[in-house]
């Protein structure tokens, strides 16, 4: 019965994403409304605009204040944490991998998660790497939705989570209804080595060590920003645009599409 | 009359090596920038005389009144001569000011120009790397270069690990002027306090 509303709530997430790309038809043309399918759209700004606000409250009286503790950590420490989050995520990468039709990366992805969850005792040094593996990428049920065309939908900041969309809210409601191999076993699981609990307390360590990564980049981004709520909306799409495309560099073509800007001022 | 011939002849020729002579390739002309930033960021000056030099190297290797009207995105269509002067005027204090304040948090950062990808007449995709260091990870970065004047090559964006600066930078203001029903002289607000403070 759970698992049947999981479905219906993702059902109507999704739907509520097509309807939301499609909301301004009879106002846009038809290149501003491929433009924000492509780019998603600040439906819900002004609320938006206040979760942020709350985030941001909640980001400098607590996330901050753990990241940095977190970096007086010593090197080696933060280095296992993150490869230890880095090697259960392949647990939602390599699925992902097999959606997007990426089966040579999902043998790769496997290899290396048997490799670091034995060698490598549980993730904690990343043996795979020293043995020439590919660099890892992760993958989500986000990316796969917007590789098989969904669009982004309207733009979301959740309380706490952050930054999202609708597309993205529905790859992450994907792992809770058994996408995700790793919460199954410790939260639907019946076994003695993992809880609930353990994976909550890895999700707050992996906020943790993700902020702790990003201590001076968002720090920078904040003062040098006119606007710090479109400034992190701006690089949360970019993001999502380039890992969807899996673009490491970015790509100009990726970058400046549906845009006449610069061979406009070129022109004059 | 065959005198006069050979002066001009003369003249092309000595015109067309100076063209070459001081045509600069992307790369070149970004590890040659990065260096003098380098050293600025590592002499032992104060942070305000640091960010004085970086403005100056802004100034001569940064496109900012074309990345400045890019930003503008389509608003800059519906601006007068005047708006365009006071919006010039604005935009370059707040690049400057951006510009040099991102990097003088840096003390002697390493930059490695790796590659080069000639998109067009007009552009070419420098990559680089921000080199490594126990606080942080290495950083790729890219420029693009408008090369339309081969002689005076011009920076127009840095893409810093896939994310286009001069893309955000659009998206601010477009959404400071939506939440102002269009109103440009906010923008110009916004970008002068930014300055000043």
């Amino acid at each position: 019965m759970l698992k049947l509303i999981k479905i219906f709530f993702v059902t109507i997430v999704l739907s509520t994403s097509a309807f939301a790309a499609s909301d301004g038809d009879l106002e846009l043309s038809k290149k501003d409304k491929d433009k924000v399918n492509k780019t998603g759209k600040d439906c819900f700004e002004p609320l938006n605009r206040a979760t942020f606000s709350l985030n941001q409250g909640l980001d400098k009286i607590i996330l901050k204040p753990i990241a940095k503790g977190y970096r007086t950590l010593p090197l080696p420490i933060r280095t296992s944490t993150g490869n230890v989050l880095d090697n259960l995520s392949n647990l939602i990468t390599i699925p992902n991998n097999v959606l997007q039709g990426e089966l040579g990366k999902a043998g790769i992805n496997t290899g290396r998660l048997i490799v670091n969850s034995t060698i490598g005792i549980l993730g904690i040094f990343d043996v795979a790497e020293s043995l020439g593996f590919p660099e890892y990428e992760r993958e989500d049920y986000g990316q796969t939705l917007g590789r098989w065309g969904v669009g982004p939908g309207c733009y979301l900041v959740l309380p706490v989570l952050g930054p999202t969309t609708i597309r993205d809210t529905a790859g992450s409601f994907i792992n809770v209804m058994g996408g995700d191999p790793y919460y199954n076993a410790s939260v639907n699981g019946n076994n003695e080595y993992l809880s609930d609990k353990v994976y909550r307390i890895s999700r707050v360590i992996g906020a943790i060590d993700f902020r702790a990564k990003n201590i001076e980049s968002l720090d920078n981004l904040e003062k040098n920003s006119v606007d710090f709520y479109a400034s992190v909306r701006s690089v949360y799409l970019q993001d999502r645009e380039n890992k969807i495309k899996n673009i490491q560099r970015g790509s100009v073509e990726v970058i400046y599409k549906d845009e006449e800007g610069w061979e406009e001022l070129d022109s004059k | 009359m065959k005198r006069l011939f050979s002066i001009i002849i003369l003249l092309i020729i000595s015109l067309t090596h100076a063209s070459n002579a001081f045509s600069i390739s992307p790369d070149v002309f970004i590890q040659s920038t990065v260096n003098r930033a380098s050293q600025i960021l590592s002499k032992d000056i104060s942070k305000e005389e640091k960010i004085n030099q970086l403005k100056i190297v802004a100034k001569e290797t940064v496109d900012i009144e074309g990345i400045g009207f890019y930003s503008l995105g389509s608003a800059r269509k519906s601006l007068d001569e005047n708006q365009k002067k006071t919006y010039s005027d604005c935009f370059e204090k707040y690049f400057l000011k951006s510009f040099s304040s991102r990097l003088a948090e840096y003390t002697n950062p390493e930059i490695e120009v790796k590659n080069k990808e000639v998109l067009s007449k007009n552009y070419t995709i420098v990559n680089s790397v921000l080199v490594s260091t126990a606080e942080r990870p290495e950083v790729n970065i890219d420029w693009r270069i408008y090369t339309k004047n081969p002689d005076k090559p011009l920076i127009r964006d840095l893409i810093i690990e896939g994310l286009s600066l001069a893309r955000t930078q659009k998206e601010e203001f477009s959404s400071i002027l939506s939440s102002n029903d269009g109103d440009i002289n906010v923008l110009f607000r916004v970008l002068e306090d930014f300055s000043k403070h």
